[in-house]
């Protein structure tokens, strides 16, 4: 088992131990079965904490804290042997647990590499120093005559993040600007000649990047040793823990609508006005206006549509029928019937698509002329207010939904929403605009007896 | 040239019009395109830039280079073709010249040849995926319509299209010294908007992850009409890439050309629109009283906008204001009006197609010719060649023996022989010598596994 380990001492001299294992193999150690599900659920309970973290769009200083508390309540151990076998064993089972998917991987990957991010910003600089050596970054130091010619332009940098040049980060990395895709995407960087000048205290970009692109490659090759070898093998004693590991968090996805089965195109409009999500209701209100919707607009509606219900034809018909004043019948069969029928898997590879959680439409910034995304991260205080009013939102409960908006708790804000237009408490707070619907028409059914 | 290059396919078909012996009517129909593809069209000079110098003459090419790029076609009736590949010149052009496109579109590079596709797996070692993939922007006019007064929509003039060539200056100067790019190529998509394709080895190969990366590192205007900041510049100061692009070309093209062109202060209405970028409401109340008690420019012989453009910044300017968000009001209104507007969905991704270089847009018939972006602010889009004008310098010609460079004796010469020697040939220059190279290096490390 390859850890690499730094030495840190305390306050009473005796050398302890700090590990930031990279994971790169497999441990060979023998674990008890209990054990093997134990952990693997204490490591999700951090990842999916870190999840809920990035949905609420927490700062990097409110994620390092939060991972600092989550690893502390559930990874914890007094001896750091321990914590270190915890650490590598947990993280080798939801392996085997998310590799199995597209959308699994992605989704460990990101949380796997955030989690790393953070830990490696709370080592101390000499065990980051020492880190760095470990993975053979071949990045040699800003020589001091480089430096000098460049230091204003780098201060220039520093200064725009409200930063400033300190004599401690005199020490720079000049790497192929490649290398740091989130420090060029956030002009973190200084960028000349396809060269990024990197700070020692954005080297975790640089360590980070090494990690996740080592984590995305084991991921495809332990699904492949999954499907062809450890999922048969296992049948009996790892399989079904690792199956049930997965779909305990990662709740329904709403590919098949259930209890309310179907809708059909002359019920959208009652539907619309009494059960849709904001994000959803606007989507739906600008395509009645506007005879159109961009690419964005018509997935994030299209595939809610079909979450609630929607048979293929009926979608067909109704895309074609709003879109008519603009786009006529033959070029609406030429440009749009295609992507509708592939999301509805008819086409192409056939994916059947899954409706967007709440997650993945907050993380997507609408650009000119788009209308999806979440309207409670995105919309200007004034349209969001008046939106809601229009929803039938009482102004006391506005203010409530803009104080939760304003904390940046989009899906609270919706979910407060959906208590004051229904009159009625949703314990398990919002994450899925078709469990809005659902719910919605739940409510409704009990009220009046019927479907609305 | 290639052997395979020599038959141009002789088309002697000349239009007969009643009445002027040469006058070709406007248009954008097959016949035209015929005439287009046989005689104009620059096929070869296509078919080596596709090629990146793989046309088999050093031992160090790989052959099977341009036979994996993919291509489209739209057709006439709106059919949509994809997945063309050639594996010569010859192909490349017998099928244009007979399928007579009404849109071409270059997409990537995949592994293998895209008409074996349906041989390859989705996932696991032999997939059929993009390997390679020039990086491209494209920008489009109609984005800016919030800020041009004199156009809307699909129109573009004189007096709005600057906004294009100031969006070429900044992104082309960032391209070459931010992130040491050689080969661009900037294309006028032939009716409001410009296209840039940036065709380094390096930038072919970039990764889905660093095409987002640079992609928002050039993100400054955020937002849609849902959202009221649409340009936010927090910080002390700018990054160094935002503080040139402002000192070199936004400030002055602001002042000096859309400012007074578009009359942006003249009105009630149109300052009003600059005011709520203001974000003290007792600066802009200033502002606005002043500019209503002095509705007609009086004393001054200047143009009011700039009269009130310098009230405005001195206001702002001035020091005594300590509120954190006016330090970069100034710059934030300049930026609103005048940064590029870039459509990011098309940069990030690796399979996204495009529309490829003298193409003829069918809506205003004009072909989408190179852009110098040393000369940029001489383009003028309404003196573009159109279809029929150059089939009647064709005409007025009369039928050549010669058929080869037929386009030198129209319009479209220029654009092809711009094309050739500030592109083409440098490009090709720099892949031989790419190609030599790594052969050579190869054969040196063969060299050095034999050797004892």
């Amino acid at each position: 088992m390859e850890v690499f380990q730094s030495h840190r001492k305390s306050s009473s001299n005796n050398v302890i131990v700090s590990i930031l294992p990279f994971y790169r193999s497999a441990p060979p150690l023998e674990v008890r079965l209990e054990d093997f599900e134990f952990f693997a659920m204490d490591r999700l309970r951090v990842l999916k904490g870190i999840s809920d973290g990035l949905c609420r769009g927490k700062k990097p200083e409110e994620m390092e804290k939060l991972v600092e508390d989550l690893w502390k309540a559930n990874m914890r151990h007094p001896q750091a042997v321990e914590e270190v076998n915890k650490d590598i064993i947990s993280h080798f089972v939801l392996r085997l647990v998310y590799c199995r998917t597209e959308e699994l991987r992605k989704w460990f990957l990101s949380m796997e590499t955030t989690l790393f991010r953070h830990r490696f910003r709370l080592e101390s600089s000499e065990a980051q120093r020492a880190l760095m050596s470990e993975f053979k970054l071949p990045y040699k130091a800003v020589s001091n005559a480089e430096f000098e010619s460049v230091k204003d332009k780098l201060s220039q940098v520093a200064r725009s993040m409200g930063q400033n040049l300190a004599a401690a980060d005199a020490i720079f990395y000049k790497v192929p600007f490649e290398e740091v895709p989130d420090l060029v995407s956030g002009r973190r960087v200084f960028i000349h000649k396809g060269h990024a000048y990197v700070a020692m205290n954005q080297v975790v970009s640089l360590v980070v990047t090494q990690f996740r692109s080592y984590i995305s490659k084991a991921l495809i090759l332990t699904n492949r040793k999954w499907t062809s070898t450890i999922r048969e093998q296992e049948k009996d004693r790892l399989t079904p823990i690792v199956e049930a590991l997965c779909t305990s968090y990662l709740g329904p996805d709403y590919s098949q609508p259930q209890e309310f089965g179907e809708i059909s195109i002359k019920d959208i409009d009652q539907v619309a006005k009494t059960s849709f999500p904001l994000c959803m209701r606007h989507l739906f209100e600008k395509v009645k206006e506007d005879h159109h919707l961009k690419h964005g607009g018509r997935m994030q509606l299209g595939l809610f549509l079909k979450g609630v219900g929607l048979k293929l034809d009926d979608a067909l018909a109704f895309w074609k029928a709003e879109f008519a004043p603009k786009v006529s019948a033959e070029r609406f069969d030429k440009e749009y019937a295609y992507n509708i029928r592939h999301n509805y898997g008819r086409e192409g590879k056939r994916t059947d698509y899954t409706p967007y959680s709440c997650q993945k439409i907050i993380s997507v910034t609408p650009g000119i002329g788009d209308h999806h995304g979440c309207p409670y991260r995105h919309f200007s205080e004034e349209n969001l207010r008046a939106a809601l009013v229009r929803m039938g939102v009482s102004s006391r409960a506005v203010e409530d939904v803009m104080d939760k908006v304003h904390n940046r708790h989009y899906q609270l804000a919706c979910t407060l929403t959906f208590e004051a237009v229904h009159g009625s408490s949703c314990d398990a707070g919002i994450n899925h605009p078709n469990q809005y619907f659902i719910d919605s028409q739940r409510v409704l059914q009990s009220k009046n007896g019927s479907v609305a | 040239m290639t052997k395979e290059e020599a038959d141009n396919g002789r088309d002697d078909m000349v239009i007969d019009v009643p009445g002027q012996a040469n006058a070709v009517p406007d248009g954008f129909n097959a016949n035209y395109l015929r005439i287009y593809y046989g005689k104009l069209f620059p096929h070869a000079d296509m078919f080596k830039w596709m090629s990146y110098g793989n046309d088999g003459k050093h031992p160090g090419c790989d052959k099977s280079y341009f036979g994996r790029r993919e291509f489209s076609f739209t057709l006439e009736n709106d059919i949509y073709i994809r997945f063309q590949s050639f594996n010569s010149v010859t192909e490349l052009e017998n099928s244009i010249k007979e399928k007579c496109p009404f849109k071409i579109d270059i997409g990537p590079v995949y592994s293998v040849d895209p008409a074996k596709r349906h041989a390859y797996a989705q996932s696991g070692d032999n997939v059929f995926t993009p390997v390679e993939r020039e990086l491209v922007f494209d920008i489009d006019i109609s984005d800016y319509d919030d800020v041009r007064y004199c156009c809307t929509g699909a129109d573009v003039c004189l007096e709005c299209w600057p906004l294009m060539t100031i969006a070429i200056k900044v992104i082309d100067t960032s391209l070459r010294d931010d992130f040491g790019f050689n080969h661009i190529l900037w294309v006028y998509s032939g009716r409001r908007g410009v296209h840039c394709w940036v065709c380094d080895g390096k930038a072919r190969r970039l990764t889905n992850e660093q095409r987002a990366a640079i992609a928002d590192y050039f993100h400054v205007y955020k937002g849609n009409e849902n959202s009221q900041k649409k340009i936010s510049l927090p910080g002390l100061v700018l990054h160094p890439f935002l503080a040139r692009s402002y000192t070199e070309v936004l400030k002055g093209f602001f002042e000096a050309k859309l400012l007074p062109n578009q009359n942006l202060l003249a009105s009630e209405e149109r300052y009003e629109k600059i005011l709520e970028m203001i974000p003290d409401a007792s600066v802009a109340s200033e502002l606005r009283r002043r500019w209503q008690e002095n509705k007609r420019a009086s004393m001054s012989k200047d143009d009011i906008n700039i009269v009130r453009w310098e009230q405005l910044k001195s206001i702002l300017q001035s020091g005594k204001q300590k509120m954190q968000g006016l330090r970069r009001c100034v710059e934030e209104i300049v930026f609103s009006y005048t940064y590029p507007r870039l459509d990011m969905e098309v940069s990030r991704h690796m399979n996204h197609l495009l529309k490829a270089p003298f193409c003829v847009h069918p809506k205003t018939g004009r072909v989408c010719v190179p852009i110098d972006p040393n000369n940029c602010d001489e383009f003028d889009p309404t003196t573009v060649p159109t279809l029929s004008q150059l089939l009647e310098e064709l005409n007025r010609g009369g039928l050549r023996q010669d058929a080869e460079n037929e386009w030198d004796r129209t319009s479209l010469g220029e654009s092809v022989a711009f094309f050739r020697t500030s592109f083409v040939q440098p490009l090709l220059k720099s892949c031989k010598e790419g190609i030599e190279n790594s052969y050579n290096a190869k054969l040196q490390q063969s060299k050095n596994d034999l050797s004892w």
